[in-house]
């Protein structure tokens, strides 16, 4: 078997007339963990669903595990594990009795089974509610009992849908490190609206917008393409030296341009300064506060973060200028992969138009 | 074949762990007891022939009320997406989900066949036409909760799921009563054709004729393929 576990080519969808996913094709390597990230209807869910061979694509096909998902959807769901969105369980069941019964389902048997399911209620930290009933678990440990489930049979390949919605951020940690543990030997693919989980728990990203892979690349890779870092810096503004900062911080060799930022509080000023080469700057323009007689309260050197290319990749049109709030910091490799995105104006391409709402939620 | 008989036991078990199929149980016993032995010692004959009618007209609502569940609250929940996302069939989810339901409606007809044994200590009762019965009882059965199976994945609403299920077999149980009613002719003879009765009847009396057999082995057999139909379309629609 080669390398390459999951092999998507051309993947569309069409709902009646609503196109949900538009020609997407990409590959998963073994051992990789890849985020997909997309605001909501992006299309996200269909292209996993298509992949565990829930529905079948319009056009196109996929490969996982070295079997087609038209020809032989068995083999594919039996190198699968899956979680589905919303986790769906059996409330009535108790865990362990659940767990027997993907065991069952699965085709284990004795001993095998017993061992497996002790190593993915391990696994999962499941041992203390393995004899509750899973109405009664909340809903940090349903998720557990989730994973468990797709854990359960050892599958070289994992898809999970939103895996950490509506846990508490002590329980999206603690997912979040078993995902990047699992992803250490197994291919995973989540999707997620969390851009800090990506940016901690996936190798590669893949931002999807309407039914388009619209980005594929590596976190840092993508932040690199937000352009230059900036810095942030704030000095005690008593006495009107607002101005006398401002041209302070200007003169410095190799400042493109310096902006004043709102700020709550009366007694201080901050700037955001924006550089015109990679060089850093932040021995001058600590120099250039106290030849001035600043007193400098913080000074902070801030790379592009992944929020801002997600919504200038996410949203077309004038939304886009409006979310990137440098006029014209953004004119890198991300701005032209968001031109190639397919224009906004086809409403009907999209069950869920993506808004700036929809956008924000991605803020998480 | 293995897959299908976990599906068959899971479901069997989920009926044994709630109330619902409890409660469905127990009325179509309260009721058959009272109305079996209410018309029993009037007629003062050492039969259970009352007691196919009886359990052919609770199964019109019985049926729709122990089927309207299996898929239609998995189709809500979601957990079919989990079901059949893993190595499972759609056929073996229609399938086992047919044979769980159909284990506890044996269930009920093993407890009812103290009515048989009881009547047999009143007289000579002819055992022949019991078997036959039970047999058409069975085979009745296996298409009314198939029925209420389609019924099931058509929607993900159990509400709906029961009407549905209600009307269509309140059709075939009903469309002996209302021959009197059509025209003689075509019309009458299908009508009678596909109405229960017509099939169970003679099974009551103690013949097993093919064509009955073979009459609701194909309506269980349609109800499940339509149902297989209905669970398949997901991925092309």
């Amino acid at each position: 078997m080669t390398d390459v576990m999951i092999e998507a080519r051309e993947l569309t969808k069409r709902y009646g007339s609503v196109t949900a996913l538009s020609k997407v094709s990409f590959d998963v390597r073994r051992g990789e963990v890849l985020g997909f990230l997309g605001p909501n209807g992006a299309g996200k869910t269909t292209t996993m669903k298509i992949l565990t061979c829930f529905i079948a694509p319009t056009e196109g096909t996929a490969r996982v595990a070295g079997c087609d998902v038209f020809d032989d959807p068995m083999g594919v769901r039996r190198a699968l594990g899956y979680l589905p969105e919303h986790n769906p369980l059996y409330p009535d069941m108790l865990v362990l009795e659940y767990l027997r019964w993907v065991a069952d389902v699965r085709g284990l048997k004795g001993e095998e089974a017993s061992r497996k399911i002790r190593k993915a209620v391990e696994a999962t930290r499941l041992g203390e509610v393995v004899s509750r009933q899973i109405r009664e678990l909340s809903k940090g440990f349903r998720q557990r009992v989730g994973l468990a489930q797709a854990l359960l049979h050892e599958p070289p390949i994992l898809i999970l849908d939103e895996p950490m919605s509506g846990l508490d951020p002590n329980q999206a940690v603690e997912i979040r490190d078993l995902i990047r543990e699992i992803g250490r030997e197994r291919t995973v693919i989540l999707s997620t609206h969390n851009l800090a989980e990506v940016q901690v728990a996936c190798s590669r990203v893949l931002i999807i917008a309407r039914g388009r892979i619209v980005a594929d690349d590596t976190p840092e890779a993508l932040r690199a393409r937000g352009g230059r870092a900036r810095y942030r810096v704030t000095v005690a503004a008593s006495n009107g030296k607002r101005e006398a900062a401002r041209e302070a911080f200007g003169r410095i060799e190799g400042v493109d341009a310096v902006r004043p930022l709102d700020g709550a509080d009366a007694r201080e000023v901050s700037f955001e300064i924006e550089p015109s080469s990679d060089r850093d700057l932040r021995a001058e323009l600590f120099r250039a506060a106290v030849d001035a007689g600043l007193v400098l309260l913080e000074l902070r050197r801030e790379g592009q973060n992944l929020e801002g290319i997600f919504r200038e990749l996410t949203l077309g049109g004038d939304a886009q200028s409006q979310a990137t709030a440098r006029p014209e910091g953004g004119a890198g490799p991300a701005r032209r992969a968001a031109s190639e995105a397919p224009p906004t104006e086809g409403s009907a391409d999209e069950p869920q138009a993506p808004t700036r709402d929809a956008a924000a939620d991605g803020k998480g | 074949m293995r897959t299908t008989l976990v599906i068959a036991r899971r479901q069997l078990a989920s009926y044994f762990n709630g109330p619902a199929a409890y409660i469905v149980v127990c009325l179509m016993l309260g009721f058959l007891g009272f109305f079996f032995w209410q018309t029993f010692f009037l007629q003062g004959v050492t039969s259970v022939r009352n007691l196919y009618e009886l359990v052919s007209v609770m199964l019109v609502v019985a049926a729709p009320a122990l089927t309207m569940n299996l898929i239609a609250e998995e189709k809500r929940t979601g957990s079919i997406e989990l079901l059949l996302t893993m190595p499972v069939r759609d056929a073996d989810v229609i399938v086992g989900k047919l044979l769980g339901v159909l284990g506890l409606y044996v269930v009920f007809l093993a407890i009812t066949f103290v009515y048989p044994i009881a009547v047999s200590q009143f007289g000579n009762l002819d055992w022949g036409p019991v078997w036959s019965g039970y047999l058409g009882l069975f085979l009745q059965g296996a298409a009314m909760l198939s029925i209420g199976l389609l019924a099931s994945s058509w929607t993900d609403n159990q509400v709906v799921a029961f009407f549905v299920g209600l009307i269509l077999n309140f059709a075939f149980w009903f469309a002996d009563r209302i021959l009197p009613f059509l025209p003689r002719g075509l019309v009458t003879s299908v009508v009678e054709w596909l109405s229960f009765d017509r099939h169970l009847t003679p099974m009551t009396r103690g013949v097993v004729d093919t064509r009955d057999v073979v009459y609701f082995l194909s309506l269980t057999g349609f109800a499940l393929l339509l149902a297989f139909r209905s669970l398949e379309s997901r991925r092309w629609r």
